[in-house]
């Protein structure tokens, strides 16, 4: 049990938190902290400076740009980068279909996918979720009916997160209906979204924005070779893919940023007279939500310490839950600390409300996803007492 | 940065597990010994004397073993996973404490060395019936007496305060509060002591110009007691991590077993789902009780540690004691079994030092001195 970071640890910290601030560029780091839209543009920028420097995917296999970090390496990495707000390398690509590639890939899709994946010259996006398979993934209807030398798929995905940008799409699809439990007739197919019979349904969310969509798939033909894997197997690579960088998902250092955030907000807020900070109910509430954050970072820190063995630590199905309660409790602290500001999420020019209080109740509303996505709280309750109680 | 424990530690674990499983194993040996005095198994005291716990943390000089927090750590949670009821944090981690910290040469070696041979109970006499939780007193005062002192006032709730050898008083002297030692069979001491709801013991300590011995040099020792107080509340939390870890065991076992509706309890999401919060409740307690006991060790911002640890201990206890009782139905809420003392014991821990409303007020009181919270970083780094 000792509490400090080795020397060598501290020295790369120090190297990640220099590189973030300063090698990242200001205005994109900007928009970041003031919590406004990143663009496409502002990933793709910022991934490819983070790729030059080996930064972009340090968890995949060093041939392909990785480093051969610890667990703990990569939780610093990841902690320093949502602290010096860097938008961080795109989900889709570095944490799930490039490392999917990697580990089960032929050589020549390596070749072809994975120097594009990881510097964002291909972005990717994921086509899982249907309308009647949610939690329920593996009920999945999609099909994909082989050819002569294509697989045809016909069918629909949702949810499809920032599919307006994406070049191509990872799919689930049945291509054995037949097979005697429904995880085992799922495969794992690739193809470029502008492939005819592909059509992408922008869906507005609560907040006024675009981030999710519908795809649907008529037709559509994907030669034999982009079957990622062997056939009949994509649900053995969904599930490691959705297992990949469990302990990201807490996003400690980018709530820590929020929290930070809402002190300051409610300094520059006056309520009876004085700063709404010096309030003895809202000082205790940020110092409660602060406590419970520090138990999650702690718990993320015994978990990536303890995992240099391989097997996932059990307190890792914590992380997800609470991480994602704890964004949330930090987007309504900040909705609540602007009070009737909050209501001026619309204003343009001409209104005195500051920026901040004018995101607040979109983000909050927008953040009620991360308790849905990534496998929902329910479902991390499910493993928690099934895994671990034996419930 | 590491959250292994040693083989030594590790070791440490074992044979105090195996010590007190032999004894408390079966909850009713634990009823047996909390119904009848002194509310503890003087035969384990002394076998804890024999493997060296009740010198853990003091210097080899003063008779200890010259261990650390992680250790006192590793025993206060095997005390609370079978709820033993010997006073290893009141005596050792608090009482002991104080002495270790202020006291003079040959205090040290005379009371942690009988201390620590199990031949000597000291007590720490410090709540004042009407105030709480604070480091000073206010209701008992020393005056100076020849060449000693004199105090005045009472002392309650004081843990094992009957049963003591020897009891160490926090007493109003200008400029503060000192800390005095009284001999049990000190004249115009009265002493009446009582059970507590948790099986363990505490008594009223009347002082009526009791002659008292000043500890070390005398003077304002506030901070010393502040600190003393937040080793203990760290020692605690981990008593109450054991406590949990084995109410939540305790009740997963039971909906395994537990059949209703024709089905074991298990087969009820609404049940499930619940004892699933309770994991969750427990490891993130875990981790701060498990990170303080490292600041310590690291000599690090021990006090503000402390209170984030009681914080986060105390919220998760009421948590899963209130649970697990819950989840085990009727049966939860009777003394022939165990889980509702398991509540009973998290709720005395959680009221004895401070509760987690009061941390949470100290911290409110600071949380605009700091932006973020770094726990690898100042002030708890060492």
């Amino acid at each position: 049990m000792r509490l400090q970071l080795s020397p060598e640890l501290e020295a790369f910290r120090e190297e990640m938190r220099t590189f973030f601030t300063t090698q990242v560029p200001q205005h994109i780091r900007d928009s970041v902290a003031a919590r406004r839209h990143v663009s496409k543009e502002h990933y793709v920028e910022t991934q490819r400076v983070l790729h030059a420097a080996g930064l972009a995917v340090p968890h995949w296999p060093v041939e392909w740009g990785g480093r051969d970090w610890t667990p703990l390496q990569r939780h610093i990495w990841r902690e320093e980068m949502q602290l010096a707000c860097v938008p961080e390398p795109l989900a889709f690509n570095a944490s799930m279909i490039g490392p999917v590639i990697a580990a089960f890939g032929d050589q020549e899709q390596k070749e072809r996918f994975l120097p594009g994946t990881a510097n964002l010259d291909i972005w990717w996006c994921q086509g899982f979720s249907e309308p009647d398979a949610g939690s329920d993934l593996a009920s999945l209807r999609t099909a994909a009916v082989r050819d002569g030398d294509d697989w045809v798929v016909n069918g629909q995905k949702t949810w499809t997160t920032l599919g307006q940008h994406a070049d191509w799409i990872f799919c689930l699809v049945r291509t054995d209906p037949t097979a005697e439990k429904k995880q085992r007739g799922i495969s794992l197919l690739v193809f470029p979204m502008d492939s005819p019979g592909v059509t992408l349904r922008p869906i507005e969310l609560i907040d006024g924005s675009f981030e999710v969509n519908e795809v649907f798939f008529e037709d559509v033909r994907v030669p034999a070779e982009n079957l990622i894997g062997e056939e009949n197997r994509g649900w053995d690579y969904a599930k490691f893919l959705l297992g990949n960088e469990r302990v990201g998902i807490a996003r400690v250092g980018s709530t820590k940023r929020l929290l930070a955030q809402a002190k300051e907000h409610a300094r520059e807020i006056t309520a009876d007279g004085r700063p709404l900070s010096e309030d003895p109910r809202m000082a205790a509430r940020i110092a409660e939500v602060e406590n419970e954050l520090l138990a999650l970072e702690l718990t993320a820190l015994r978990v990536v310490a303890n995992s240099a063995d391989g097997k996932p630590h059990p307190a890792s199905s914590v992380l997800k839950l609470r991480g994602s309660e704890l964004q949330q409790a930090a987007t309504e602290l900040i909705v609540d600390i602007a009070g009737p500001l909050s209501l001026a999420s619309s204003a343009g020019e001409g209104s005195d409300v500051p920026d901040w209080a004018r995101v607040a109740t979109p983000e909050y509303l927008n953040h009620r996803k991360v308790s849905i996505y990534g496998g929902s709280n329910e479902v991390q309750r499910t493993i928690i007492a099934g895994s671990i109680l034996g419930l | 940065m590491d959250f292994d424990f040693d083989s030594e530690q590790n070791d440490l674990r074992e044979a105090v597990r195996g010590l007190l499983t032999r004894v408390y194993g079966d909850s009713e040996s634990r009823r047996r010994v909390t119904t009848a005095e002194p509310g503890f198994d003087d035969k384990t005291w002394s076998r804890l004397a024999e493997m060296g716990i009740l010198g853990l943390p003091f210097a080899e000089e003063d008779g200890g073993m010259g261990a650390g927090p992680v250790e006192v750590a590793v025993v206060a949670e095997e005390i609370g996973c079978v709820l033993a009821p010997e006073p290893f944090v009141e005596a050792v981690v608090l009482a002991g404490g104080l002495v270790a910290a202020r006291g003079s040469a040959a205090q040290r070696s005379e009371l942690l060395g009988a201390l620590a041979e199990g031949s000597l109970l000291p007590a720490f006499a410090h709540a004042e019936p009407g105030t709480r939780w604070t480091a000073s007193a206010a209701a008992v005062t020393a005056t100076p007496d020849g060449d000693g002192w004199s105090l005045t006032g009472v002392k309650e709730p004081v843990p094992h305060g009957a049963r003591a050898d020897v009891l160490l008083v926090s007493a109003v002297v200008e400029g503060g509060t000192g800390l005095f030692l009284v001999r049990g069979d000190a004249a115009g001491l009265t002493r009446t002591g009582y059970r507590t709801h948790d099986g363990g013991r505490a008594a009223s300590v009347r002082f009526a110009g009791t002659p008292a011995e000043a500890l070390g040099e005398g003077g304002d020792a506030t901070a010393a007691i502040e600190r003393a107080l937040a080793e203990a509340r760290i020692a605690y939390g981990h008593e109450a991590i054991g406590a949990m870890d084995t109410a939540l065991r305790t009740t997963a076992a039971y909906l395994k077993t537990r059949k209703q509706f024709g089905v074991p309890l298990s087969k009820f999401q609404a049940l499930t789902f619940r004892a699933a919060d309770m994991y969750v409740s427990l490891e993130l307690a875990r981790s701060v009780a498990l990170w303080a006991s490292m600041v310590a060790d690291a000599g690090g911002d021990v006090v503000s540690a402390a209170d984030r640890s009681r914080l986060q201990v105390s919220r998760a206890s009421r948590h899963v004691g209130k649970e697990a009782i819950q989840l085990h139905g009727g049966i939860g809420v009777t003394a022939e079994y165990s889980i509702g003392h398991y509540t009973s014991r998290l709720t005395a821990i959680d009221h004895v030092l401070g509760d987690g409303d009061w941390a949470l007020s100290r911290l409110a009181e600071r949380v605009s001195d700091h932006e973020t919270v770094d726990p690898l970083g100042a002030p708890y780094a060492g």
